[in-house]
């Protein structure tokens, strides 16, 4: 559904005059909601610009990505980046086959960690001057 | 090899676990567009991404049809970015935020000059959102006043 979303928002903020481009790492999903630029990174989800701890490559990811602006001319079109996982592309197989893996769907916020709880629930934290309550 | 084809693999998930089928945007026609205004090197760029991304002091995303949104300072120090989401693994974006918002990437990208300048803020979403009416009428408005407010001239989308 992200993949979804990000397409109709990338459809709106076009038509709204302002040039939008979206990664993608689920292309059949991307084709079909058409946004109007996208760079496909063939990568498990979760990886949509680049591999953790690898700065160089997650710069070379999106410089090749972003030049998409300028390279791409056609309304609908996707760039495929020439960038693999894994030499044996194993992890496609497993990708989203094995059933629902979904954490439940709860009301309440879902923090990485306690201290985070703390600090929000006590009105965030000192340093950050910009926090938007949920609407 | 090809891609992953996602949408059968969420349609035999659905139907193993009883759900209805999902009914996938599908935009046949041409989409809207608009060219970039002058070169990256001069473009001032926002960004948005639906990794569930937080700061350190903020609310976390609920997991229940959340569309709220998320300003991240474009100079937040990466150490307090978090990460929460219900429908992918989170293990590497929070070892490394950038694997889905590429904060670090593009701060990089400016000082060396392949970007003119970044937006003073980001936004991040938790995109797992069933309702693409929802999307339409709702989170897309929002976010595209939001740039227009930033002056950005071009918007860079990250799902996950």
């Amino acid at each position: 559904m992200c993949h979804q979303s990000v397409g109709l928002v990338a459809r709106h903020v076009e038509a709204a005059g302002i040039p939008t481009l979206c990664m993608t790492s689920a292309l059949d999903i991307t084709k079909s909601v058409n946004p109007p630029r996208a760079a496909f990174l063939d990568y498990p989800l979760g990886h949509t610009t680049g591999k953790p701890n690898e700065p160089e490559l997650q710069r070379r990811i999106l410089s090749e990505a972003l030049s998409a602006f300028v390279s791409l001319e056609t309304p609908g079109s996707v760039r495929k980046l020439p960038f693999r996982w894994s030499e044996d592309e194993g992890w496609k197989e497993k990708a989203f086959a094995q059933g629902d893996e979904r954490t439940p769907r709860v009301a309440t916020p879902q923090y990485q960690c306690e201290e985070d709880r703390r600090l929000a629930e006590g009105g965030g934290s000192p340093s950050c001057a910009v926090c938007v309550p949920p609407e | 090899m090809e891609p992953v084809a996602y949408i059968p693999r969420i349609r035999d998930n659905y139907a193993r676990l009883g759900y209805p089928e999902y009914k996938w945007a599908r935009n046949g026609d041409a989409p809207p567009w608009t060219p970039l205004p002058g070169p990256l090197s001069r473009c001032r760029l926002g960004l948005a991404a639906s990794g569930g991304i937080y700061v350190a002091g903020q609310v976390a995303f609920h997991h229940k049809d959340d569309i709220s949104l998320r300003e991240i300072p474009a100079d937040a120090a990466t150490e307090t970015l978090r990460a929460t989401h219900f429908a992918y693994d989170l293990s590497d974006a929070r070892t490394d935020p950038n694997v889905v918002f590429p904060i670090d990437t593009l701060r990089r990208l400016v000082r060396e000059g392949f970007l003119g300048s970044v937006a003073d803020r980001f936004y991040s979403f938790m995109g797992g959102i069933y309702s693409a009416r929802r999307v339409v009428e709702d989170l897309a408005p929002r976010l595209a006043e939001r740039f227009r407010q930033d002056g950005v001239d071009a918007v860079l989308l990250v799902p996950v």
